[in-house]
């Protein structure tokens, strides 16, 4: 492990809704207030602010941690702001990471807040400036394309069907239905209940995709000798990668996440997991999709390639299954507000390695887990592994 | 863990019709000019030429399309043009029946990743399919660009209309 030992200590959240009545900033108090409660902290113990939040176009502001900041506890606080889209809520919790493990500061406060609903008539008006302007927003492309065409190839290169990959969302919505700050959690959904939703872009229904949603989440991250007086239950980072694939995605094999496994590949070292199928007990991939959340299984290395299918349809990924994966209920069940959606992640896996998830609780004491995130032009991947 | 998590209002879109709520509305008005820059100008000249090109990196040998002025992968500077047919292969595609607004279409939109003859493997570029049978379209199908006349060309990627069947 690199630099000083971190731990998380705290945790809170709001519930992820399609549309919030309360601003971006109450949002972020929220979850930034309650996560101190958590450890029985207050602002004057934070030294330093972490925040996270993905395009400024959806809320129509600009700088929008700035807007934030005041939620998020920065108020005349050293502050930063990490950026890489759908990536960013376990980006954040990185650079919480490294705020702490430099030596810089004793306690960060990590604050990730998505508000999507502001963005009319739909807040892909805003996602659709991800295309390359000169060379594919001519051709009026739609954000659904290129999950589309990535579903498609990894369909096509693994010889899979829509069955096997629908019970992904069937699973995490059923997860959800334990999750009290859950927007789709359905406890009776089944496989045909998601064969069954309309087409979008094929292959992709309204099943397969997790909803726009507005919500917060924030952790707070401190340096060994604060957590060990702060709590007896310190959820240690063991990990943190991060990579980045070319943004020219029509060149790249898109039925692998290369940049997943490099990502996965420097946290696992850093951690010392030689073995990830054996050592990591519990994962939550990000999966804005259902297809994602496999595709990134494969990445992490935590099965083969073209292999997480038949285990997600043999139980597996169960909560009670060999390797529970998504116990929250992740995009799909709990909701996605882009990066709040990440962090949210890193919550569950620091509620289930304290044993505080309640009904989700996966059950044999895992003591290592990890969660990723993903984003950018579909081609960052941030992985933190965690345990206690 | 329920006390760690805040209870936020949901509002339904009606809150908003009738007025059960306050709120402010704003309509940008951005309009944006990108210059295509020097690779992209260029291609977008052959376009207009009815010509596919791309560029050649001298390092790992590649012809990459879109075309680039630096390879992303040596860090080096590409070095020379290579003209490239206008024929390919779909790796991927999908049938898009919504707008992006989600508004329902009758007949799909069918965009893809064609891989394009002369460049290196792997090497796509997202357009559409069309003169095609939706339900006939695969993988591995092979296409060929079908372009505006040339009077009604104007140096962009829409001067290629579609990609169809290749007879």
């Amino acid at each position: 492990m690199n630099g000083n030992r971190v731990a998380v200590i705290g945790a809170g959240m709001t519930k992820f809704v399609r549309r919030a009545q309360e601003t971006a900033k109450e949002l972020a108090w929220e979850a930034a207030h309650l996560a101190l409660a958590s450890c029985e902290m207050t602002l004057d113990d934070v030294d330093a602010v972490v925040i996270g939040t993905a395009p400024d176009a959806f809320d129509g502001v600009h700088m929008k941690s700035e807007y934030l900041s005041d939620g998020c506890g920065a108020w005349g606080k050293p502050v930063m702001r990490g950026y890489v889209g759908g990536g960013t809520g376990v980006f954040a919790a990185i650079q919480g990471w490294y705020h702490v493990a430099s030596g810089l500061f004793d306690t960060v406060l990590v604050v990730c807040e998505e508000k999507m609903s502001s963005c009319q008539p739909h807040p892909q008006g805003a996602f659709l400036t991800i295309f390359d302007h000169t060379t594919e927003r001519p051709l009026k492309p739609n954000l659904l394309w290129i999950f589309a065409l990535e579903m498609n190839a990894y369909m096509n290169r693994y010889g899979l069907d829509k069955r096997d990959i629908a019970t992904v969302a069937v699973k995490n919505k059923r997860n959800a239905a334990d999750h009290p700050a859950a927007l789709l959690g359905d406890p009776d959904i089944t496989v045909d209940d998601i064969l069954n939703t309309e087409v979008m872009a094929w292959p992709v229904q309204r099943g397969d995709v997790s909803p726009i949603s507005d919500g917060a989440v924030a952790l707070v991250m401190s340096a060994n000798h604060v957590a060990r007086r702060a709590t007896p239950k310190p959820v240690w980072v063991e990990g943190v990668g991060w990579n980045l694939d070319t943004a020219y995605w029509t060149n790249r094999d898109l039925s692998y996440p290369v940049y997943v496994e490099e990502a996965a590949r420097m946290a696992y070292k850093m951690a010392g997991v030689t073995e990830p199928r054996k050592q990591i007990h519990i994962a939550e991939p990000y999966d804005p999709f259902d297809y994602k959340e496999l595709h990134h299984l494969e990445g992490l290395m935590l099965f083969d390639k073209g292999e997480a299918p038949r285990a997600a349809a043999d139980g597996v990924t169960q909560r009670d299954g060999d390797l529970p994966v998504c116990p929250s209920g992740g995009l799909l069940g709990v909701g996605n507000p882009i990066a709040a959606a990440g962090l949210m992640k890193v919550a569950e896996i620091f509620w289930q390695l304290r044993g505080e998830a309640g009904p989700r609780q996966v059950p044999g004491n895992p003591k290592r887990g990890l969660a990723q995130a993903w984003g950018d032009l579909m081609q960052v991947g941030t992985v933190i592994v965690m345990g206690v | 863990m329920k006390e760690h998590v805040y209870e936020s209002v949901y509002l339904r879109s009606k809150d908003f019709e009738e007025g059960r709520v306050l709120f402010e509305t704003w309509d940008p008005n951005t309009h944006y000019a990108w210059d295509a820059g020097i690779a992209i100008g260029r291609y977008l000249q052959g376009l207009k030429a009815g010509q596919l090109i791309g560029r050649h990196c001298p390092e790992c040998g590649r012809v990459l399309i879109p075309p680039r002025m630096f390879c992303e992968s040596c860090f080096c500077a590409t070095d020379h043009w290579i003209p490239l047919q206008d024929t390919g292969t779909v790796i991927t595609f999908s049938l898009c029946y919504v707008t992006w607004d989600m508004i329902r279409l009758e007949e799909p939109l069918i965009p893809a990743v064609i891989e394009i003859d002369g460049a290196s493997t792997g090497m796509g570029i997202m357009h559409m399919l069309g003169d095609v049978d939706p339900d006939a379209v695969e993988i591995g199908m092979r296409v060929q660009a079908v372009w505006k006349p040339a009077e009604e060309r104007t140096g962009s990627i829409t001067d290629i209309v579609h990609f169809k069947p290749v007879e």
